[in-house]
């Protein structure tokens, strides 16, 4: 039987079928940037677990997801660095849905997002590992009766040098399961370190390059039926009528699904669910937001951003410096509602029956997969199984499970298993969309040019007033916040504050970075408007503000350096800088070469990126994450902008949905910084910082200042 | 209706302009070859038609009779393909790897036509493919990593 040792955060004892189980729990504080931290202490809650078989195989059940960031090879270097195993030897198990067992650490419940996971997880999977390891030794030492101290492990062996003996974890795993939970395990220091820091090849490679990879969208079951679905194309409309006879008569569709404010056509196949949706002719009741434009949004936001907000961070008396200020300065700067557009279009798998339901999807939240699941078909949570899958792309797209709740919804009306599976448009069109953000910022500067007060209001909705209710606190949204109160530079008044404004008209949600994607694009820019106006190089202007912040100040110096700041550009090419630091714990700095043509398309042709993101574990996952990061962040700057005409979104695909291709990718380079600083976030900084650094260069190549992205053709044409 | 996946004859009894994509997927269960958008823009679907890099999603089946269809699950079989799955691990290309059958798929049919392809040859051949993870600069390294690849003397499968 299992032995919880109530002082410890480690549980060991025998696993089903023998050998030894461990687990684990790390007390959870939600990351708030702005709120008070204060721990919440939970039941029991291992983060993930690690059986060692008595075959001597390690397999490592994961709670963290798989979404392309490297997290079931980071996380299993961790462990197989502690035990003393090859990183070829930990076999992977997605971890059911359990927000209990498998909490995130900086979020109290089971989530994967936010550049959390090898942040949160550095120091207790390898704790985990050290743990086994000192108890397979102990159990090997007490078989040959000799001291633990002089058997060493290696490869999921133990070995008695001076006798030459050796055993595998399999034939130990049971005895060591007996044995008590060794308290403060040593750890590896780090110039031990055989796998941390090393570019080890990630686990998942095999499978995804030959096509057997299973995704939600790839899953087929005995009787399973595929759907496709039509929600109400203005958020809050209603289903008024339909064709149902037209669809019912296509080969293939087999029943039509009505709910409220959607509805599926249920077939043999996708072609058949498509042909029968658009047969429907259906018609809605738009409701309210029947005739919202993206106008009245911007209205809407401009308005509160007349009214103060509440106060995150103050140092001094900002308004009143500015004031006397020699040089003042104010700006409005906008930032548009954006898409994910996963590579893998949004689909959930849902088998409702009398006595339990059964999900398969891709989820970065499982639990509440789980349970809208279990709210949804009425059933005890105990009842629904979620079978989770790699996710062919997050970016926070699956931080939602608003089509988990869709499909369990048309599930109760279908007879067996049904595949739901939205098509591109209907993805576009129904994502829970990263917010428009709307900021006003001012700054005054001595004599000299040199900034002595900062003030910056940001006006947008709370998404964690939604996701993540008790993290919502006084007023302030510590996402939504998040990169803005971590202002780096040395600026003696400061004042940020944050309007919660909520227009209603779109879902909004995480969208790779959010907050720190937002504000870093408005610090960065605004800090480049503050060098112009002191007639100071951007670089020396920031480097000159960074003598309280070193990190911050040595990826700024390295990116400069690497990125030939300051050497001669071709004519009509333009060098841009921007750095950024947030609640991540990750400072990056990227420098930027980008190109304008006379009719306002922008060309990037180099990015430089500094990176310190503390100790590494997997340097070719972090270089890998700056590249997507980057790559994902000029999308975004160049085009990203979902319209709203009539209630309705007004892109659809990859036509008006534009992102990067081969043919525009610029050469991209990564530096990174090494030393021991505790491990940040690489997730989503490279995508944050990219904007700035791109808008600084176009200022640079064209002299327009773009305070509203994208930075569009419209806003940069000279021909 | 008869076709040829991966070598092996297959019956299908399916609408004449289904496309290819989800014949494959929901009817012969190959599902390696990816539905991304729908209409020929992401490049997910590739499969190779007679070894031409083809966007199975606006193909209709009967245009694929009598034509070799060639998916992810076999492109390894090929001298390039085999050669492109191997510089894919080598280069760690991959993040969510959900675009990554079409890029494979796109790139063992630029090698196959151009063994040495340059730089304007892989845009040319692979800007139809979308990756939202932003591989593309390992996909540019590993495609000219598998060029310089010796050709193995025996076929694999």
């Amino acid at each position: 039987m299992d032995r919880v040792s109530r002082r410890e955060f480690l549980i060991a004892g025998a696993a089903a079928g023998g050998g030894l189980l461990l687990g684990w729990r790390i007390e959870a504080q939600p990351r708030v940037a702005a709120a008070p931290r204060t721990p919440t202490p939970l039941e029991f809650a291992p983060n993930a677990f690690i059986r060692v078989g008595t075959d001597g195989g390690v397999t490592l059940i994961m709670g963290q997801v798989e979404m392309g960031q490297g997290m079931y090879t980071s996380m299993p270097m961790l462990l197989a660095e502690e035990l003393e195993i090859g990183l070829d030897q930990v076999r992977l198990e997605h971890a059911p849905s359990d927000d209990k067992r498998y909490a995130n650490p900086l979020f109290g419940f089971q989530a994967t997002g936010g550049s959390t996971s090898v942040k949160g997880l550095y120091l207790p999977m390898r704790r985990a590992g050290a743990t086994a390891r000192t108890m397979l030794i102990a159990a090997a030492a007490a078989r040959w009766n000799v001291e633990p101290a002089s058997c060493r492990a290696e490869r999921g062996s133990v070995i008695h040098a001076a006798s030459g003996r050796r055993l595998g974890y399999g034939a130990l795993a049971a005895a060591a399961a007996e044995l008590p939970i060794p308290d403060n395990v040593p750890l590896k220091r780090p110039e031990e370190f055989k796998l941390i820091g090393t570019p080890a090849k990630r686990l998942d490679t095999p499978a995804k390059v030959k096509g057997v990879a299973q995704y939600g969208i790839d899953v087929r079951l005995p009787g399973m039926k595929i759907a496709t679905v039509a929600a109400s194309p203005v958020l809050g409309g209603t289903l008024a009528s339909l064709d149902e006879a037209k669809a019912m008569a296509i080969p293939g569709v087999r029943q039509i699904v009505r709910l409220d404010d959607a509805v599926a056509v249920v077939a043999d196949h996708m072609w058949a669910a498509k042909q029968g949706l658009a047969a429907l002719a259906i018609r809605w009741d738009d409701g309210p937001n029947a005739t919202v434009s993206i106008a009245d949004v911007v209205e809407g936001l401009a308005a509160a951003a007349a009214t103060p907000g509440v106060v995150a961070r103050k140092e001094g008396d900002a308004a009143a410096a500015i004031a006397g200020a020699a040089t003042k300065l104010e700006a409005v700067y906008q930032a548009p509602f954006l898409a994910h557009t996963t590579m893998e279009p949004i689909n959930c798998t849902v088998h409702v029956r009398p006595d339990g339901c059964e999900v398969w999807t891709g989820s970065q939240v499982l639990a509440r997969a789980q349970a809208t699941a279990a709210q949804v078909s009425g059933l005890p949570l105990e009842k629904v199984v979620v079978h989770n899958h790699f996710l062919g792309g997050g970016f926070g797209r699956r931080l939602e499970v608003d089509y988990v709740t869709q499909a369990v919804r048309i599930a109760r009306q279908v007879d067996g298993p049904v595949k739901v599976v939205w098509s591109r448009e209907e993805d576009v069109q129904h994502d829970v969309y990263r917010p428009y953000y709307y900021d006003r910022i001012a700054a005054g500067l001595d004599a000299g040019g040199r900034p002595i007060a900062w003030t910056h209001r940001l006006v947008g909705p709370s998404i964690l007033a939604r996701w993540l209710p008790p993290a919502f606190r006084n007023g302030l949204d510590g996402d939504a916040l998040d990169g803005a109160v971590h202002l780096v530079y040395d600026i003696p008044a400061i004042q940020i504050e944050y309007v919660r404004h909520e227009e209603g008209v779109l879902n909004t949600g995480f969208w790779r970075g959010v907050g720190v994607t937002h504000n870093t694009f408005v610090i960065e820019s605004f800090i480049d408007e503050l060098a112009v106006a002191a007639k100071t190089d951007p670089f020396a202007y920031r480097h000159a503000l960074l003598d309280k912040a070193p990190r911050a100040r040595a990826v700024l110096e390295l990116a400069a350096k690497e990125g030939s700041w300051g050497a001669t550009l071709p004519a009509g090419r333009g060098r841009g800088i921007a750095l950024m630091y947030s609640g991540w714990d990750t400072y990056v700095a990227e420098v930027a070469e980008v190109s304008v043509s006379p009719v306002g398309e922008v060309r990037v042709h180099r990015v430089v990126c500094a990176v310190d993101c503390g100790i590494i574990v997997n340097p070719d996952t972090v270089k890998a994450q700056i590249e997507g990061g980057v790559i994902f962040g000029i999308s975004g700057a160049l085009w990203g902008e979902v319209t709203l005409k009539n209630g309705r979104v007004e892109q659809s695909n990859f036509h008006d949905v534009r992102v990067l291709r081969m043919n525009e990718t610029p050469a991209i380079e990564v530096y990174l910084i090494r030393n021991g600083e505790a491990p940040g976030g690489i997730g989503e900084p490279g995508t944050a910082v990219t904007a700035p650094a791109l808008a600084n260069a176009v200022f640079a190549a064209t002299g327009k200042r773009i305070r509203k992205l994208p930075l569009k053709a419209d806003q940069l044409r000279s021909a | 209706m008869q076709l040829t996946i991966n070598g092996r004859d297959v019956t299908v009894d399916v609408p004449a302009d289904m496309p290819v994509l989800w014949v494959l997927r929901d009817v012969v269960g190959l599902t390696g070859t990816k539905f991304g958008c729908g209409i020929a823009a992401c490049g997910a679907c590739t499969v190779h038609l007679d070894g031409t890099p083809t966007r199975s999603c606006v193909t209709p089946v009967s245009a694929a009779v009598g034509k070799r269809i060639t998916t992810i699950e076999a492109i390894g079989e090929t001298q390039p393909g085999k050669k492109v799955q191997q510089a894919w691990l080598d280069l760690e290309v991959v993040q969510c790897g959900y675009c990554q059958s079409g890029q494979i798929m796109a790139a063992a049919a630029l090698l196959a036509k151009r063994p040495h392809p340059t730089d304007a040859d892989i845009d040319a051949a692979m800007s139809g493919n979308i990756c939202r993870c932003g591989t593309y600069p390992r996909i540019r390294l590993a495609i000219k990593h598998a060029a310089r690849t010796p050709t193995s003397a025996t076929r694999g499968g």
